[in-house]
């Protein structure tokens, strides 16, 4: 596919890495944040980091919604799936997350609970007309990108009349991330990290568009550019916050011009306004709590909302004490930092969310940078 | 987890559905948050949702100004970017 083949282009990531190289000062050093994922995915698969001179560095954000998602938003999932009504509905990448006590979603449905995967919410809607008998939950998680279809299917089972279908709602929103990572009190315990300028994410970026992030270049002058996920996007994008560093502005720019407008989705953003509403704080694996962060299901359709219909109340849990998550979420350390990284903790035993997921700093530096640990 | 894939329109159906070309396996998305849909389109999707529709201009010029890159510098290009998709 030429729009995926075509932006992995080496002759052209040599040329890149090479004007970057021209255009660095070296009496500086420059400290970007890719704040998704999907990024930091990217940028280890392809090798980016090399690619890169050595006063350039990326600090790995905490853009992963597996990976953020609070243990005792887990163990609500959990207490669901041990529900003997409950057909539990979830992405697959939820399922080897560590949970309180070592459980997970897999070890539950190792025990003969009803956990399926689902690549669609739509999927969750015909295994709940499929199984009018059962009370089928679909276990919603991610940024913006992923609430639009929520939304969607939680209209959808309206329209359908369904009465056995709710949504355990855990979507959370990417600006008060970012926010957090800028001013939140945390910051004062963990310390600061320093963070320069920002890759925005790319397909967060089509439903809420460009204007969210002006708040940030112009309330706490950093740049960001919201980049695409290949590797030539990736490294374009930070050319760009270069030049932007030296001439000492602080805009927000759009490299993936071939997805992303200023207003984004309005369809996607109407529909989600529809259904959802803030939190006025949620909890994020990593960052702690975070004002008007997470989204919850409007009392218009408090039927369809898991919390309400089967009365979950978040219990507290402890976190494992050796796991640095918290800080290499922060940008504040890095995953070789951690005593227990690649050795207790690793993608088949994770101990900690960054672990988890492929998307999550940990994982991506265990399965691309292993053993480079002297160049990191 | 906000992987998302380009893909093309190969048909569209009724009611928001389209099947579209997945790395050459034909797939059914919903449409519903893209308006004016018509065969030919890239769309980008998201766990079986178009959520934007790919600009193709802009997607070529991203492209073109790469391989200027690449010509500029001289560093030999692989010529990926003169192949139809």
């Amino acid at each position: 596919m030429r729009y995926i083949r075509g932006f992995r282009d080496g002759a052209a990531a040599r040329g890149l890495s090479r004007l970057i190289a021209a255009e660095v000062r070296s009496d500086r050093e420059y400290h970007l944040m890719e704040f998704c994922g999907g990024h930091t995915h990217a940028v280890f698969r392809h090798g980016v980091p090399d690619l890169l001179p050595d006063n350039v560095q990326l600090i790995h954000g905490p853009g992963c919604p597996v990976c953020v998602l609070a243990m005792p938003r887990l163990d609500l999932a959990i207490e669901l799936a041990f529900d003997e009504r409950v057909v539990l509905a979830s992405y697959g990448d939820m399922l080897r997350v560590p949970a309180s006590r070592k459980r997970s979603l897999l070890k539950a449905r190792a025990v003969g609970r009803d956990v399926r995967i689902v690549q669609s919410a739509t999927e969750a809607i015909v295994l709940a007309q499929q199984h009018p008998d059962r009370e089928v939950v679909f276990f919603a998680i991610g940024f913006e990108t992923t609430t639009p279809p929520t939304a969607l299917v939680i209209l959808e089972a309206r329209r359908l009349g369904l009465e056995n279908f709710s949504v355990y709602c855990n979507h959370v929103l990417t600006p008060s991330a970012i926010r957090s990572i800028l001013d939140a009190p945390k910051v004062r315990e963990l310390g600061q990290a320093r963070v320069d300028g920002f890759l925005g994410p790319s397909h967060v970026s089509t439903i809420i568009g460009a204007r969210p992030y002006e708040f940030f270049a112009e309330e706490y002058q950093r740049p960001v550019v919201i980049a695409g996920f290949e590797p030539l996007d990736v490294l374009a994008a930070i050319r760009m916050l270069i030049r932007q560093l030296n001439e000492g502005r602080a805009e927000v720019e759009n490299q993936f011009t071939r997805g992303v407008t200023r207003d984004g989705n309005r369809k996607a953003q109407a529909m989600v306004a529809e259904v959802f509403e803030l939190r006025p704080e949620f909890e994020w694996r990593g960052l702690g709590m975070v004002e008007y962060s997470g989204l919850r299901i409007k009392k218009r359709y408090a039927e369809f909302d898991a919390e309400r219909r089967f009365g979950l109340v978040e219990k507290p849990a402890a976190e494992n004490k050796a796991c640095q998550c918290p800080a290499i979420i922060r940008g504040l350390k890095k995953p070789m930092d951690c005593p227990i990284f690649g050795t207790v903790c690793t993608p088949r035993n994770p101990i900690g969310s960054c672990m988890v997921s492929s998307e999550g700093a940990c994982a991506a530096w265990y399965q691309y940078r292993n053993g480079l640990a002297a160049s990191a | 987890m906000c992987l998302a894939v380009p893909v093309r329109v190969i048909k569209v159906l009724e009611g928001e559905w389209a099947v579209v070309d997945l790395g050459g396996v034909e797939s059914r998305v919903s449409i519903t948050f893209v308006e004016d849909v018509v065969p030919g389109d890239y769309v980008i999707v998201h766990v079986g949702h178009a959520i934007a529709r790919l600009d193709v201009e802009r997607a070529e010029e991203s492209l073109a100004l790469f391989r200027q890159i690449a010509e500029t510098l001289g560093i030999e290009s692989d010529a990926l970017h003169t192949r139809l998709p």
